[in-house]
């Protein structure tokens, strides 16, 4: 990767332009044709300067001129008054070209799954298949209004109706909603299912949830944003939740609990079954964090566990591109009991991300039932693979199978050498780095997730380079507290960043 | 590989799983299909799509979507990456995010904008919790009446959870004035439901008093050539960046915008990219400020937003940066000339009283003095998505810089007809 210092706004000399518009709809109308390139900022300056905005959108007086083309266009009010921008408008002038080439050079300091193996634990970055790009990009598909006649939409609306089939019979959950446009946005939206069902019953006082001491941030973070407080249960020396320690925290404030099943260690929550009831019996439900879904992907179904709702992360799970961070898709789907209250929260503007959906739909047609019961499995056996070829150089606080990520607490011999200082390592080595310093119960957590998509000299190649690093932490630590050495940028002060932020070009 | 593990069959990974949870039936899905099947698969369910000239807007704006955006964003660097975790492989998409929120605060006029929301609706109603965790003692949100319904409706989901008390009303200036006791923040549409551009004077400093912020919804393409929110007095500006050169695609996805005051910084929800050096003196970019965020802060974060939508972040960075200042004021001169064309030329036909007083922009609506489905089957029949029905009984159209003459005037001619 080359370095390159632009940005765009550093490119841009005045009176160049990179767009292609018409002139003009060519209209004989005469107060269009007098007001010049800039007519909207002449207008008609005529509206009458209110306090608030109750006068304007009202219901005009029917005996006033009404063909707005007759008003000549004068000179807006000078000050507060007019409606149209008064300050200039600094946006980059640049042609084409420039655009084109600013942008291939800021991808080349990027690395993707394409670009090669992305162990990122927790966030399932599998290959993104092209053939679902294109069939996303189909103008039959883009060109759609979300407010067109369902008389028009039907072939959009067939996607909606063939991924939530689909989507019942992998999670064995009764319909989905596809409103979510995220994982945290779908628990958002699964925690106020949970509170509907409470509120219908006239259960008023469930105001609390649980959650477990290795639970993804978000799912605090979106317990508080839906109102609910939080109860943290501790896991044991094994990384599992503590079924004792969760007896007593349960009681007639409960809500439910939120699970990750494998959860955040990769591991496998074995008394889920006992967990489930003994939350049900307190009249909780139980919610399901589907991030981790991927290793039970064909192999066991949430809705067979006991679990009331879940979201599933179509961007993890069901292999569509990550983006840079979005948009991903976060389908809930729910049980009977909660069913009657899919349709409640309005949690985002029109149909949820239905080109993220269409993608997820066609990864799971060319999967079929017939594949379907290998992702799982190779997910899992894949990250087994690299627990066991490097638990001599790197401290495994749990040592049992897991399921498709698995945590190490740093090196076995650090000699100084750090987590960040290994994660930053890789990348000199073309891999992107594990989730570090997550989940909060290793001081030191590297969380190394495969995926299924990688092929053994893949992961042996991986396998290779980490036991180099650990090597390299016994001849040369200081070379490795300075990596990455060979990244077009080196280690970047954050402190300063954030201590003195600069978040726009000025 | 088996053996390294020390296991003898895949099943023997799952020995931990209780073997009644081990889902032993066929799945109900279709069989697997080939790249070829696939195609003909979405290709058939396309062909049941009608595809239309789009006359309508409420939130999704039919904008020419220049080519060189699909050929940027489908870069598999950019496409394939996940959130810029490690910054000194992720300059790419942190130098956009970079970019992006320098864009939206110029649009805006606000000082500090986040890396991306999930749509509009989503980020208008953060902004509403943002009033509240910005205020001390303070739990209600004036919400106008004329903001889009699907945003009122996002704003009070997340409200009615958060128990934030959300009073929705036609008349915002008199409500603050004298109706509520805990204000926390007012929302109020830059352009509304029915396209007038508002006007909000006065209304900051009245907000202000009451010790509440103003957060104002905007188009971020119409924030060329109207008044921004910072020129208005808000403290906050959200909207939908879909305007922005992002396909209609049905609903999604879109990105969503927050720019703010300064002193609001530290109370945005999502990422924030922010520019320092490296070792040897570099200009970089990294995420920043991320004791707000809930992989740091957990339930005391200032949102749970994780994934956010940096790619459509991306996809509007691109189209700004080919529009430049004057793209942008043509194309919505452009939408003006055909919004007033057609407006005039509707009304002249006698099937539309004219209702609203205000200027408007590209969207426009009108009260029907017609038989409303009827005129909207034969539109449609013609291939034509305009007139939408509106819940206040009103009809809506937009005209934008993809439409023709000819084609503002078969619509014209279809009016005329029924």
């Amino acid at each position: 990767m080359k370095y390159y210092d632009k940005l765009i706004f550093e490119l841009s000399k005045p009176g160049r332009i990179g767009y292609s518009l018409p002139d003009s709809f060519g209209l004989a109308c005469e107060a269009v044709a007098q007001a010049g390139p800039c007519r909207p900022r002449l207008g008609r300056g005529g509206t009458t300067p209110v306090v608030g905005s109750e006068e304007i959108g009202f219901f005009c007086d029917p005996a006033k001129k009404t063909d707005s083309c007759d008003v000549a266009p004068g000179e807006q009010p000078r000050g507060k008054a007019g409606i149209w921008r008064e300050a200039s408008l600094d946006l980059p002038e640049v042609s084409e070209v420039d655009v084109v080439r600013h942008y291939t050079n800021l991808s080349q300091m990027n690395f993707g799954v394409d670009t090669g193996f992305y162990p990122l634990g927790s966030c399932t970055m599998k290959y993104n298949p092209k053939i679902n790009e294109e069939i996303a990009n189909m103008p039959a598909f883009t060109g759609l209004h979300p407010l067109q006649p369902e008389s028009t939409t039907r072939g959009a609306l067939e996607i909606y109706v063939g991924m939530d089939k689909a989507l019942a019979a992998i999670t064995g959950m009764k319909h989905f909603t596809f409103l979510p446009c995220a994982g945290a946005h779908g628990e958002l939206t699964g925690l106020m299912l949970m509170r509907e069902y409470h509120m219908s019953r006239g259960d008023l006082a469930r105001t609390k949830v649980i959650v477990p001491d290795s639970a993804h941030g978000t799912n605090p973070a979106s317990a508080a944003v839906c109102g609910l407080e939080i109860v943290v249960v501790k896991s044991r020396e094994n990384g599992l939740v503590d079924v004792e320690a969760l007896k007593p925290l349960l009681g007639p404030d409960i809500a439910g609990i939120m699970m990750t099943n494998p959860n955040t260690l990769g591991l496998f929550e074995r008394d889920i079954k006992e967990i489930a009831k003994l939350v049900h019996d307190c009249g909780g439900l139980l919610y399901y964090d589907g991030a981790n879904m991927n290793p039970l992907l064909g192999m066991v179904r949430p809705g067979d566990m006991g679990f009331d709702i879940m979201h599933l992360n179509l961007h993890k799970t069901f292999s569509t591109p990550h983006g840079g961070g979005g948009p991903g898709a976060g389908p809930v789907g729910v049980s009977d009991k909660v069913l009657p209250f899919l349709h409640i929260p309005r949690v985002s503007g029109f149909h949820g991300n239905f080109g993220i959906i269409l993608r997820a739909y066609a990864y799971i047609l060319m999967l079929g039932r017939e594949h379907v019961k290998m992702a799982g499995k190779l997910a899992t056996l894949g990250a087994n693979y690299i627990k066991e070829s490097l638990k001599d150089c790197y401290k495994l606080p749990i040592p049992t199978v897991c399921k498709h990520e698995f945590v190490f607490d740093g090196l076995l011999e650090d000699n100084g050498v750090t987590t960040l200082d290994v994660a930053k390592r890789l990348l000199d080595y073309g891999f992107h780095a594990p989730t570090i310093y997550f989940p909060l119960l290793f001081h030191q957590a590297i969380m190394i997730e495969p995926t299924e998509t990688e092929s053994l000299e893949t992961l042996d190649a991986f396998i290779a380079v980490m036991r180099k690093i650990a090597e390299e932490a016994k001849a040369d630590p200081e070379m490795l507290h300075g990596a990455p050495h060979c990244t077009p940028i080196g280690r970047p002060d954050e402190t300063t960043a954030a201590r003195q932020p600069i978040l726009k070009y000025d | 590989m088996l053996e390294r593990i020390g296991v003898s069959s895949l099943d023997d990974l799952y020995a931990d799983v209780p073997a009644d949870f081990i889902y032993k039936g066929e799945y109900d899905l279709p069989s697997a299909m080939s790249e070829q099947q696939v195609r003909d698969f979405f290709e058939g369910l396309a062909a049941k799509n009608t595809r239309l000239k789009v006359f309508v807007g409420q939130g999704a704006y039919d904008h020419y979507v220049p080519s060189v955006i699909p050929y940027i964003t489908s870069r598999s660097e950019f496409l394939t990456a996940y959130t810029p975790y490690q910054c000194e492989i992720s300059q790419g998409t942190l130098r956009y995010i970079f970019e992006w929120q320098t864009m939206i605060c110029r649009l805006t006029g606000l000082d500090c904008a986040n890396a991306s929301m999930y749509d509009g609706p989503t980020a208008a109603a953060e902004a509403v919790r943002m009033c509240v965790a910005s205020t001390k003692k303070r739990n209600s949100v004036i919400v106008s009446a004329r903001l889009l319904p699907h945003v009122i409706e996002t704003i009070r989901t997340y409200a009615k959870y958060a128990g934030i008390n959300i009073v929705v009303t036609e008349k915002v200036a008199e409500e603050v004035a004298e109706g509520v006791l805990d204000l926390a923040g007012v929302i109020v549409p830059s352009i509304n439901r029915f396209g007038i551009i508002e006007s909000h004077l006065g209304l900051a400093d009245l907000v202000h008093d009451k010790g509440a912020l103003l957060v104002e919804y905007c188009d971020p393409s119409a924030l060329a050539v109207v008044k921004t929110p910072a020129e208005w007095g808000a403290d906050i500006a959200v909207g939908d960046g879909q305007s922005l050169g992002i396909p209609l695609c049905f609903g999604g996805p879109y990105v969503g915008f927050m720019a703010c005051r300064e002193s609001l910084m530290r109370k945005l929800p999502g990422r924030i990219v922010g520019q320092t050096t490296d070792a040897s003196g570099k200009r970089c970019y990294v995420l920043t400020l991320q004791a707000r965020e809930q992989h740091i802060r957990r339930e005391k974060a200032t949102s749970n937003i994780c994934s956010n939508e940096s790619l459509m972040a991306l996809w509007c960075t691109v189209y700004l940066s080919l529009m430049g200042p004057e793209g942008m004021r043509k194309l919505n001169a452009l939408c003006y000339e055909g919004s007033h064309y057609l407006h005039d030329a509707l009304l002249a036909t006698g099937k539309f009283e004219r209702v609203f007083e205000g200027e408007f922009l590209k969207e426009f609506s009108l009260k029907p003095k017609c038989d409303v489905l009827k005129m909207q089957q034969a539109l449609l029949d013609a291939g034509f998505f305009a007139g939408l029905q509106t819940e206040d009984g009103y009809v809506t159209f937009c005209v934008t810089e993809k439409h023709t003459l000819e084609e503002l005037d078969r619509i014209v001619e279809i009016v005329k007809s029924i």
